[in-house]
Order: structure tokens, then sequence, then C-alpha cells
């Protein structure tokens, strides 16, 4: 047990918030608008007895190229406000789902020219369906998709009919 | 059961080799997949499809990294995923022997991912309730994507098979082609049997049941017939490979081979 200063706010609740906080500005590198907590995949952030942070990450997905920088930019962002003893650990279960991002990255999303994650993925039943995605510029529901595969594992490639627009579809997963 | 102990008696090697075995076996039919996948970027018919089969490829090597590295401390002779995957020759590879045919024409690689996609999303799926927590983990995740790389290539089967009389010609002959070494997917040998009774593998015979229905199915809808099966005894799961294999890794092993160590 190590008390490294009196002020209260080492205390472990005050830590864990404090690590919060500094993970909402870490930016998901191939979508920078997001937060890697509007993403949601930080899965937790616990300081132990012996005043080390445990971070838990998980993956978006299996082949995401984004993970090891990911990694990367949590450690520096942390060390970067005194948080150097930090224990990075890998959450795979369960899985990252779309239902994660959260309502401000959702809106962060749209304002950035990509439509969000439509439907909750409660039920495989639903990943087979198409939904109908509105597009993010002119907010058209006429809208078709060109290809479930894009520039990143997480969109797929869209297109509206009313505005004539391509755009990306964050895929729900 | 802890799979980082130090097996103590014979039973207990034994289960801890086909524990081994059984996770190279997953993590090396998703590399040499991913790797046959990778050879499209490029060379696709369209730009969608580029990106298609290399989002593919990239979940594939993805779920294989997991794996791997979960073998190399099973196997506890500090090999890492890296290791694993360049420093091994082809028989010490346990891919399906479907994994490592060549691309052949679009047609001949979309009938070789659609039924390892209908192959993994029956293991996928029962090795979600498998005794041990990583491999479920794993699969867990996988499953996800297997799901819609099964809704991309059986897509691509339909429009095919129901395409065209050129795109149907090639599928089916393609299809006839590689269904000589779907008899491999099920085929329980010790390592399979071993697991399935240690409860951290689901019984290989129980899931042919559910994918001989899927295929069925997707062979419907694409209106291709499904060919008459010859059992012949394909062992790349055994590490006993066609001759395509040494050429596959030959190129994917090429750089770390030659510059051992090297580093961005």
């Amino acid at each position: 047990m190590s008390v490294r200063s009196p002020a209260g706010d080492t205390g472990a609740a005050a830590r864990e918030a404090r690590a919060w906080a500094i993970l909402e500005d870490v930016p998901d590198p191939e979508i920078p608008v997001l937060s890697i907590t509007d993403l949601g995949i930080v899965r937790y952030v616990r300081c132990d007895a012996d005043g080390q942070l445990h971070v838990g990450l998980t993956p978006t997905y299996s082949g995401c190229p984004a993970t090891e920088v990911i990694r990367q930019s949590v450690r520096a962002a942390l060390q970067a406000h005194g948080c150097a003893d930090v224990q990075l650990e890998e959450v795979l279960s369960p899985p990252w789902s779309s239902d994660w991002v959260s309502a401000a990255g959702r809106a962060k999303l749209t304002a950035f020219g990509i439509a969000p994650p439509a439907t909750a993925v409660s039920s495989p039943r639903q990943l087979r369906g198409t939904p109908r995605i509105a597009c993010p510029r002119c907010a058209s529901p006429d809208t078709e998709r060109i290809s479930e595969f894009g520039s990143t594992p997480c969109k797929a490639h869209y297109r509206c009919a009313s505005c004539g627009e391509p755009f990306d579809y964050f895929k729900c997963i | 059961m802890s799979p980082r102990a130090t097996p103590v008696t014979e039973a207990d090697a034994a289960l801890h080799a086909a524990h081994l075995r059984y996770v190279l076996r997953l993590a090396d039919t998703s590399l040499v997949l991913g790797q046959r996948l990778g050879e499209w970027v490029g060379h696709a018919p369209e730009l969608e499809e580029d990106l298609g089969l290399a989002n593919l490829a990239l979940d594939l090597i993805g779920q294989a990294r997991l794996l791997l590295t979960y073998a190399g401390e099973l196997e506890g002779r500090g090999r890492d995923e890296d290791a694993l995957a360049f420093l091994r020759d082809a028989p010490e590879f346990m891919n399906l022997t479907l994994a490592e045919q060549p691309n052949g024409d679009f047609g001949q690689t979309i009938v070789r991912q659609w039924l390892i996609d209908t192959w993994q999303l029956q293991v996928y799926e029962g090795l979600t309730a498998s005794s041990d927590a990583r491999l479920a983990a794993i699969a867990g995740k996988a499953l996800k994507e297997t799901r819609y790389h099964h809704r991309f290539s059986c897509g691509w089967l339909a429009r095919l098979g129901d395409g065209t009389p050129e795109s149907r010609r090639r599928v089916q002959r393609a299809l006839g082609e590689l269904w000589r070494f779907t008899p491999e997917l099920f085929a329980a040998d010790e390592v399979d049997e071993h697991m399935s009774r240690a409860g951290i593998a689901p019984v290989l015979g129980d899931l042919a049941r559910g994918w001989s229905i899927q295929v069925e199915a997707d062979l419907g809808a694409a209106t291709l017939e499904r060919p008459a099966t010859h059992p012949y005894p394909w062992h790349g799961k055994r590490g006993v490979h066609s001759e395509h294999l040494g050429h596959l890794l030959a190129e994917m092993q090429h750089l770390p081979r030659t510059y051992p160590g090297a580093r961005w």
C-alpha cells in the first residue's frame, strides 16, 4: 500500500475518475472525432491497492490495425498526466458491440459525415437484415448500400439517392 | 483446468498436447486463408470486392493472431505469434487442406471462402460454450465477424450461381474442384475427440449436420448442385499438406526469414 501524497485526490476512486477524464480525450486513430470512450472500447479503469492503474481495452474487430496505436496513445496520455504505473489489459469477452458507441459518439459521427450504427444489436437475426440508413449530409432515408466493406473494418460504403453523395456508415456488429 | 499448468501425469500431458494442437489448427486455418485472400489485393474484379476480400483477410489474420498468441502460451516455450507464423515449416502447419488451395478465379475464391465460413460458423458457435474461457472469448469475437463473412460469400455464391451461364459454369466447376476437401472439415481424429471429451471443443460429428443444412440452403439459393462426396483422407490438420502450402509459406515467410529480427 503506498500513499504518495497526503492530499485526498490520490484515493483510488479519484484516480480512476481522473484516468477516465484523460481517456475521454484520447482520439480513435481512424475516426479522430471519436474518443476511445465514445467508441466504448475502454471496459474498465481500476486502481488496485498498490496504486497501480489497470485499464481494460477491447478491440473493435479482431484484426483492427488501430489496436496497437490505441494502446500506445492510452499509455502516453496517462503518463503525460502523471499516471506512469499503468497496466493495459486486453478484454475479449463480451466482444465489442456497436451498441457501446455512446450517444455523444453517435452525434459526433453524424456531424463528421459518417452515419452512426442504426439499430441495437440484440440478436444475430438483426445482423442479417439491412436497415434503412439516413444520409448524414441531407438526412434523406433514400440511400443504398454499395458495399458492406469500406475504408476501415468498422464502416460500410453507402450512397444517397437524394443528394447523390457517397458516405460511410458505421456498421452494426 | 488451468491451461498453463505444467502437466504432471501422462493423461495431463496428452490433454495438453491435444489442446495445443487444436488451437494451432484453428489458428493456422485462419492465417493461411487470410494470406490467400491477401493475394487478391489490387487484383479483384471490382474495387468494392477488393476491399471486401481485404477486410475478410484482416479479420482472419486478427483471429489467427489471438489464437497463435494463445498457442504460444500453451506451448510454454517462449514462441510468440510471429515465431509461430513465420518460423514454422509446412509440416508444422495444422490448417485444413481446403484453406491453402489456390485462389483460382473469383468464383473459386468465393466457393473456398463460403465452405470455410459455413464451417467456422459451426465451430465458433460451438466453441462459445467451451470450458476453456480464453478459447470461448476468441470464438465469441470471431463468430460476429464470421457471420458477415458468410453473408458476403453466400451472397456472391448466389449471384454467380444464379447469374450468367458463364458465371454459373465457373462456380459449379469450382465447387466440384473444392468439394473433395470437405470430408476433412468434420473428420474427427484423436485430438478432436480428446477436446470434446474435455468439454473444450464441440463434437465435430454433431456440427456436420448443422453445416449440411446451411450448405443445402445456400446451394439452393444459388441454384447450384451439391457434388457427390468421395472421401479422400486429406490430413492438412495433421501437417500433411497439398503441394500448395509450401509456396504460400515461401511468400509469407520470406521477409522475416531473410532478415531475422528486422523491425520497422
